[in-house]
């Protein structure tokens, strides 16, 4: 559907029907309709995600006991996990947050909602595939779901899935489980290519006049960048996961060698998937703090064309360096000194985003909102993330830390620290707008702080651990001697880790509670630039009435000498000149 | 300072590690304490005020130039300096007569001794189960294979790792300097019986090691017998007698 031809819709619809309940709220074509289905199945999946990281935690520290509240479940043990239970649990932990929380809460959500919002269209470029894409991701979900419920547990081989483990049934003791889990990823890979296709297209065509793509906020540069990779990346991993499948079901040998396949085939696939796959999950982030910070500094984003070109080099470079995932793995040492010279290159582009936003904060007037507080929290944990990342990229510091639980703090203060506090900065953020109420700034805060703390007593000491060798996906670490004395940080770990899901329960108060009793949001409740703030909260079918926001100035005009108020708006027109004739 | 979290080193090539993890631990800490430093003194400093009023630019090209090259330049030296030793650990071989081999299997380490004819899979091998003897300052080649999944070789005293692929025969060696009892877990998730799967490597002094294998691995009786034999009674009593020397 072209710009015109849904003004033409909008002309129809204003004096028509109302849409009946199911096309409203089930299989709606709306954009914001669908980013509230994405925003609900992460969430709903970021809960089941969190308990089975407490399980695996509880494992760690106190091994072999009964978990609370599993003695229901695991009925022939009393609520003790068995080691292959121990193995689903933390596969599918990360299975679950990866694929099911953080992308559909991300790129499904926040690029569903920004993208048409802040360009200046009024939908989607493909409406019906949008919805396509919610509901085969979601049938994605319920299939990995599935996999719980079937003789010989859910998926154990890890959320890589290395082969030939994941590849042979007897390796694992898993049948269907796997099976499912190829199938449910299978699926996912399509509903996220109807998504990428959308998005992309609804970018490059469907911008408001005077909306230039050195003119779009920096949160759709993001996304955009996100939305190829998604396009490019997702599809190696789908042909991946088939292959798999088919080596388990129909005899195939692509990566068994009893059969004369390759185990390393595929790490590579897996890996030229996964390294990508890691910026599709941290950019949007980027994005979203680069849109955050400025209007709470109410400045300008410090370099916004270094912000996007970074963003480019670093999605270019996210093909070229997966190699860093396989020093170890048996692959050609010659080979990973080259990964070696692409990772550390891979990480200017991240220092520049840094320094840029710090560069943000210089001179600012800050004010210390709750999406502001998730932001800035995003944008420190992003830096240990980042720093950690060196280690891994220096080969033989590597052959040491690979496989330990140095690499999972360094993954979790990515994936935790950077996209889950950017998602919470973004629902924050958003939230009057998708929502057309405000959120409880004392519940918001009760939230943050106690995050903030227990993220970090959680996922700091694993690089203690780590560097002390604890290796990655043991069940129980008191079998090594060498890992026994340093067994008090796994405790001390278990209990941030439980008080960081306690931590959560203000988030979940103040969601629900603001959902139906929070304060009517205004129109541009942050005093923000970008054109969402400029339609109704939340904003109707088509989001705006029958003209279409006209873009004079870039996204980040705040504190500029042209206006008397603190902001000013991508809409306004210029003062004293005719529109469209200002530079800037 | 970093040190009491490290295991102690003891192979050659360990101590080029342990230079690389210092220097890269103090590159990172410094530029945390810089960054985290001005970021809470502009949290202070630029707080919302009444009467304050935001900066108004947009970047300043100078200053990008220096934090893109200063990066640029740290990690350039950076990767000058790991190339080396991943280039003499990973990608050299060095010269040795001691040579054993070690095929994983879920879930224990099998290791291959050739016997007296020096060669691999003729009668006159040797299999242990989980433990493995060598002498101290020698080249330890080890032939790595594994029958079934993936598994990792991982000595964290000698920091040392490399996976075990089916398919595949990856040389890797060490040397270590200092005997004793290492602990020798496989870090990659090989199935449910990952955790647990553990062998020994005893690093004896060059007398020791003659003694060892004197008794050991020169007395080649039917093959099948000896290494059902050796997967049980050794572990628990070489432990004691390394112990009791420690």
């Amino acid at each position: 559907m072209s710009a015109s031809s849904a003004t033409a819709h909008a002309h129809v619809d204003a004096g028509h029907h109302e849409l009946g309940f199911v096309r409203t709220y089930i299989f709606s074509t709306d954009h914001k309709m669908i980013a509230r289905q994405f925003l609900f199945m992460g969430l709903f999946m970021m809960v089941l995600g969190g308990l089975l990281a407490l399980i695996v935690r509880w494992e760690l520290a106190w091994p072999e006991t009964a978990v609370p509240g599993l003695g229901s479940i695991l009925k022939e043990t009393g609520g003790i996990l068995e080691p292959s239970t121990y193995n689903m649990a933390f596969t599918m932990h990360a299975t679950i947050m990866i694929f099911f929380v953080i992308m559909p809460i991300l790129a499904g959500a926040f690029g569903n909602f920004c993208i048409p919002l802040m360009i200046g269209a009024r939908d989607m470029a493909f409406p019906f595939l949008n919805m396509l894409s919610f509901w085969t991701t979601f049938g994605a979900g319920l299939i990995m779901l599935s996999g719980f419920f079937v003789e010989g547990g859910h998926a154990a081989a890890g959320w890589t899935s290395y082969a030939p483990l994941s590849a042979v049934p007897s390796y694992t003791g898993v049948n269907w489980g796997q099976n499912l889990w190829c199938i449910s990823l299978f699926t996912m890979g399509v509903g996220s290519m109807m998504g990428s296709i959308n998005y992309i297209t609804t970018i490059i065509n469907m911008r408001a006049p005077g909306m230039r793509l050195f003119r779009m906020p920096l949160v759709i540069w993001s996304l955009f960048i996100t939305a190829i990779l998604l396009l490019l990346a997702l599809p190696v991993l789908t042909s991946g996961v088939a292959m798999l499948l088919f080596d388990r079901t129909l005899g195939t040998s692509w990566f068994r060698p009893s059969g004369g396949g390759e185990p390393l085939l595929w790490q590579h696939l897996f890996w030229y998937f996964g390294h990508p796959e890691v910026y599709i999950l941290i950019l949007p982030a980027m994005g979203i703090a680069s849109e955050i910070l400025p209007v709470f500094c109410r400045k300008p984003i410090f370099g916004y064309h270094a912000m996007a070109f970074s963003m480019i080099g670093i999605a270019f470079l996210s093909w070229i360096v997966y190699g860093h995932h396989m020093f170890v793995s048996g692959m050609n040492p010659a080979l990973g000194m080259a990964f070696t010279v692409t990772t550390m290159i891979i990480a200017v582009p991240s220092a520049i985003k840094t320094f840029n936003w710090l560069g943000t904060m210089w001179g600012a007037r800050m004010q210390f909102t709750v999406p502001m507080l998730n932001a800035l929290a995003f944008v420190s944990m992003f830096v240990i993330g980042g720093l950690s990342g060196i280690f891994m990229a220096s080969t033989p510091v590597d052959i040491y830390i690979q496989d330990t639980y140095f690499i999972v703090a360094h993954i979790h203060y990515v994936v935790f620290g950077g996209s889950i506090f950017g998602a919470f900065a973004a629902i924050y953020y958003w939230f009057p707008k998708m929502f057309g109420r405000m959120t409880n700034v004392a519940l918001g805060q009760l939230h943050f702080w106690p995050t903030f703390v227990f993220f970090n007593l959680t996922f700091f000491p694993m690089h203690i651990i780590g560097v002390g060798g604890q290796m990655r996906r043991i069940y129980n670490p008191m079998q090594y001697e060498f890992l026994q004395h340093q067994q008090h940080w796994n405790v001390f770990i278990t209990y941030s880790a439980l008080l960081l899901g306690v931590s959560q329960i203000p988030f979940v108060i103040n969601f629900f509670w603001s959902l139906f009793a929070g304060k009517p949001a205004p129109l541009n409740p942050w005093n923000a630039n970008t054109l969402e703030w400029t339609a109704p909260s939340p904003p109707p079918h088509l989001n705006w009435g029958p003209t279409l926001p006209t873009v004079y100035r870039g996204p980040y005009e705040y504190s500029s000498p042209e206006s008397r108020d603190d902001f000013l708006p991508q809409t306004a027109p210029p003062v004293g000149a005719p529109a469209g004739a200002r530079r800037h | 300072m970093l040190d009491w979290w490290l295991p102690e080193n003891v192979s050659t090539y360990g101590r080029d590690i342990d230079w690389l993890f210092h220097l890269i631990y103090y590159i990172t800490g410094i530029t945390a304490i810089l960054v985290f430093g001005t970021m809470l003194a502009f949290l202070v400093m630029y707080r919302d005020r009444p009467g304050r009023k935001a900066r108004y630019t947009h970047g300043n090209t100078t200053l990008e130039i220096v934090w893109t090259v200063v990066p640029a330049l740290i990690l350039v030296i950076l990767t000058l300096l790991s190339v080396p030793a991943w280039s003499r650990i990973k990608m050299t071989m060095p010269d040795t007569d001691f040579v054993v081999q070690v095929t994983a299997k879920q879930f224990n380490w099998q290791v291959i001794y050739p016997g007296a004819d020096g060669k691999f899979g003729t009668d006159d091998d040797k299999t242990l189960l989980d433990e493995m003897h060598v002498p101290v300052n020698k080249v330890v080649r080890v032939i790595l294979k594994s029958q079934d999944v993936i598994h990792s070789f991982f000595v964290p005293q000698f920091r040392i790792k490399q996976d075990a692929v089916p398919g595949h025969e990856i040389r890797v060696w060490f040397d270590a300097t200092k005997p004793g009892k290492y602990e020798w877990p496989c870090a990659e998730l090989c199935g449910f019986g990952h955790s647990g799967m553990r062998g020994w490597i005893y690093v004896h002094t060059a007398e020791e090691y003659q003694k060892w294998a004197a008794e050991n691995l020169k007395t080649a009786a039917a093959p099948g017998a000896t290494v059902e034999a050796k997967a049980e009674e050794p572990k628990a009593e070489p432990h004691k007698e390394e112990k009791a020397k420690k």
